[in-house]
């Protein structure tokens, strides 16, 4: 089958068109889940602006697309386009970095449509059904109504079972082919990462209970084994795009993985400290979560310094700014923007304002979008055949530089807003109003919140702009680009 | 080549690495252990669903300087004293009912969820509802119809037609009764409750 023909339809120039014999096995695998990643990504940003309108004008679709829908909606296609993202990276990376063909493609192949399904049938009944009785068969079949992780029981289980294949393929293909220092993290950080999901299913009526294994899903996937994860993924594209030397990287993952863990597994109690858990976790969780940023700024000299030694000569100019913003963005919204709430001393105040969304807002951006965006990148460039990604790029690459600056600007622009709102709460319902309902709403009322609620949708929408203009980019970079990509050995 | 210093060397970090990463497990794993002991309803932290027979507050402790539920006198929730078994049902489906109707897509419970309403750990002390005598009926009745009992404190958000039945409501009353039981460490700090208000 020809690929070129329906670009070729549409009146674009087509030279170096989108052909997927340039790509191995798994690769091809990854294309699909990329695809998929980025139209949830789009959706996601769509509902948020949803929800954000709403912040404006209550009336806004109510009782039909309610703020709680808007709002799961939001976050739910945020985790799971960023879990299709991390998917397909590594089976991006997955025959070359094992020297073989990928074991298992037809099942991986089967997972991919099992697991897309799923998810299209768990966001109808979440826009179409939203609610149900208050009883187990609304939680198996509707909606769980815990945050992030609102999946019906059916679909957890369906998601398990897919994460067993995923594993399945990338457990065989490391064993049949050679093992690395890479893989072998990796293997093992997606076995904790698929256990933990067993942690947030099943039923507790004691709502401390309920919250204590809830965090373990949320924290110990965000502080810990998704850290893990993209430090591999980073480890291998430092290697493939810049020519980083494989025994420095994977030093560098060990140091980052003994810093990540050592400090995020305890960590976890800065999520202990108002839920009716014991006095200690104020101690234990203060501590070692405030030490979380060192391996961020590690990651930071890390790759700033890989890239400076290799002059930023790079095969894929795009992929590394975005893998740099990734290690700023990780630094700042995960280690800054968390280090700044996470003592008890001030989440006391801030805790459950919108303080906390400034922050999950820039860590989730800055920590995962960006990684997962300088993959499509790579993946765009061999999907064309290895074009020239280079500098001197078509048109200057203005799109791709656009498409940048406009979604990191607009997160930006959301955070400070947020931050803005935040303190607002902080000094005014919580620490002058004393948290009752009255308290809340004087300080949803005050003129700051409310300016702070109309910037965070200016940003939104710049936000929106520049993934737009990202998905413009991903489908022409590069398509009449007869230069061959510059081979970058390892050195 | 020399061969690299240790603090240099893969080697070496990978025995790091793994046990740092086993030690924190385990120490994670027995302060679960711990924690899991210390929260079972029925415990110092985390009272008996019967405790909705009582009557509750929220004040602040001299000698911890911070806030910490007050568990009182009898007075039963709907004026109707439960057994544990059957409070324990009664809050069951209150919690079932939070769940199914996404409440934490809104609202915080114990600081956690959305940021569009107001936080729901001592909503049952809110002096929203003015006096002690009309809490149950006004919170039943706003559960079961929000839009047209709305409570937005000027602000024009009204909770949404949630189809929450009487039995329900019920049972989402003692849910946030009981949990207004818990103690939280002092979080909320400085929440005047509805019999501080005088
Ligand atoms: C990429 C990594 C991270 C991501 C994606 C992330 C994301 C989030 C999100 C979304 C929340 C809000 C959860 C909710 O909805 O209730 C949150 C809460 C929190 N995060 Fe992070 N976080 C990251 C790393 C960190 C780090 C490194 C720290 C500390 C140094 C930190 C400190 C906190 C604290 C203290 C809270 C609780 C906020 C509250 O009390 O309401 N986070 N995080
Ligand atoms: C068009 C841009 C966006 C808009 C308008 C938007 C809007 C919103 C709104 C209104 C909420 C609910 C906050 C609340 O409960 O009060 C929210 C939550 C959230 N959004 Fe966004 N969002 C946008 C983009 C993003 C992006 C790019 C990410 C991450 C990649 C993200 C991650 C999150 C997370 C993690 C939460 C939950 C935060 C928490 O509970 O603390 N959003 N967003
Ligand atoms: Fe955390």
């Amino acid at each position: 089958m020809n690929a070129t023909t329906p670009l070729m339809e549409t009146g674009l120039a087509v030279c170096a068109p989108l052909n997927s014999d340039n790509l191995n096995g798994g690769q091809k695998l990854a294309v699909k889940y990329f695809s998929t990643a980025m139209i949830l990504f789009i959706a996601q940003l769509l509902f948020g602006l949803l929800a954000a309108l709403q912040f404006i004008w209550p009336n806004f679709l109510f009782d039909t697309l309610d703020f709680s829908v808007n709002r799961m909606v939001h976050i739910n296609a945020m985790v799971v386009w960023m879990l299709y993202g991390f998917i397909g990276a590594v089976y991006w990376f997955l025959e070359e970095e094992s020297g073989i063909e990928i074991v298992g493609l037809k099942l991986g192949n089967i997972a991919y449509w099992v697991l897309t399904g799923a998810v299209t049938i768990v966001v109808l009944v979440y826009l179409l059904v939203q609610t149900g009785p208050g009883n187990d068969t609304t939680r198996w079949f509707i909606n769980e109504g815990r945050e992030y992780i609102e999946a019906p029981r059916w679909a957890d289980i369906g998601i398990v079972a897919v994460m067993l294949v995923f594993f399945y393929n990338v457990a065989a293909t490391f064993s049949k082919g050679r093992w690395s220092g890479i893989s072998g993290v990796l293997t093992l950080d997606l076995v904790a990462l698929a256990g933990l999901y067993l942690a947030g299913m099943f039923y507790s009526t004691n709502i401390t209970v309920d919250q204590y294994w809830w965090w373990w899903v949320i924290h110990l996937w965000v502080e810990a084994t998704w850290e893990v994860l993209v430090g591999c993924i980073m480890a291998w594209s430092l290697m493939k795009l810049i020519g980083a030397r494989r025994q420095i990287v994977q030093t560098w993952l060990y140091i980052e993985v003994a810093l990540m863990f050592g400090s995020g597994i305890l960590g976890l109690g800065h999520h202990y400290f108002w839920i009716g858990t014991p006095e200690y976790w104020l101690t234990i969780g203060g501590f070692f979560s405030a030490l979380e940023p060192i391996p961020l700024v590690a990651m930071v000299v890390h790759s700033v310094y890989d890239a400076g030694v290799h002059k930023f000569r790079s095969t894929n100019h795009p992929a590394l700014a975005w893998i740099i913003a990734h290690t700023f963005g990780n630094f700042l919204g995960a280690g800054v923007w968390g280090f700044m709430h996470t003592l008890p001393q001030i989440n006391l105040y801030t805790h459950g304002t919108q303080w906390s969304a400034s922050h999950g807002h820039l860590a989730f951006f800055g920590a995962y979008a960006t990684i997962i965006i300088a993959f499509f990148y790579l993946a765009i460039q061999r999907w064309r055949g290895g074009v020239w990604m280079g500098e001197g790029l078509q048109d200057s690459g203005w799109k791709w530089k656009w498409a940048m600056g406009l979604l990191n600007l607009g997160v930006m622009g959301m955070t400070v807003a947020l931050l803005i709102a935040g303190y607002e709460q902080s000094f005014i319902e919580r620490a002058v109003e004393g948290s009752t309902w009255g308290g809340y709403f004087a300080g949803q009322n005050h003129p700051w919140f409310q300016q702070a609620m109309n910037w965070r949708l200016v940003f939104g929408v710049m936000t929106f702009a520049g993934a737009i203009l990202l998905v413009w980019d991903l489908l022409t970079i590069g398509a009449c680009e007869s230069r061959e990509e510059l081979v970058i050995e390892e050195h | 080549m020399k061969p690299s210093p240790l603090w240099a060397s893969e080697p070496f970090w990978k025995k790091v690495a793994i046990w740092v990463t086993s030690g924190s497990f385990i120490v994670l794993i027995t302060l679960t252990f711990h924690s899991m002991s210390e929260v079972v309803a029925g415990s110092q932290r985390v009272p008996a669903y019967s405790v909705i027979n009582q009557k509750i507050d929220y004040r602040f402790d001299n000698t911890k300087n911070r806030f910490q539920p007050v568990i009182g006198d009898e007075q039963p929730l709907f004026g109707k004293k439960l057994s544990e078994t059957e409070a324990e049902a009664l809050v069951a489906l209150g919690k079932k009912t939070t769940q199914a109707k996404n409440c934490m897509n809104c609202h915080t419970i114990l600081g956690n969820g959305a940021y569009y309403a107001p936080d729901l750990t001592k909503a049952w002390l809110d002096p929203g509802w003015i006096d002690e005598a009309n809490r149950e009926a006004q919170m039943l009745t706003f559960l079961k119809d929000p839009p047209n009992h709305a409570r937005t404190f000027g602000s024009g958000r009204r909770m949404p037609q949630l189809d929450i039945t009487d039995e329900e409501a019920h049972g989402v009353v003692a849910f946030l009764k009981w949990m207004s039981t818990i103690d939280t460490n002092g979080f909320p700090h400085n929440f005047k409750t509805l019999t501080a208000q005088e």
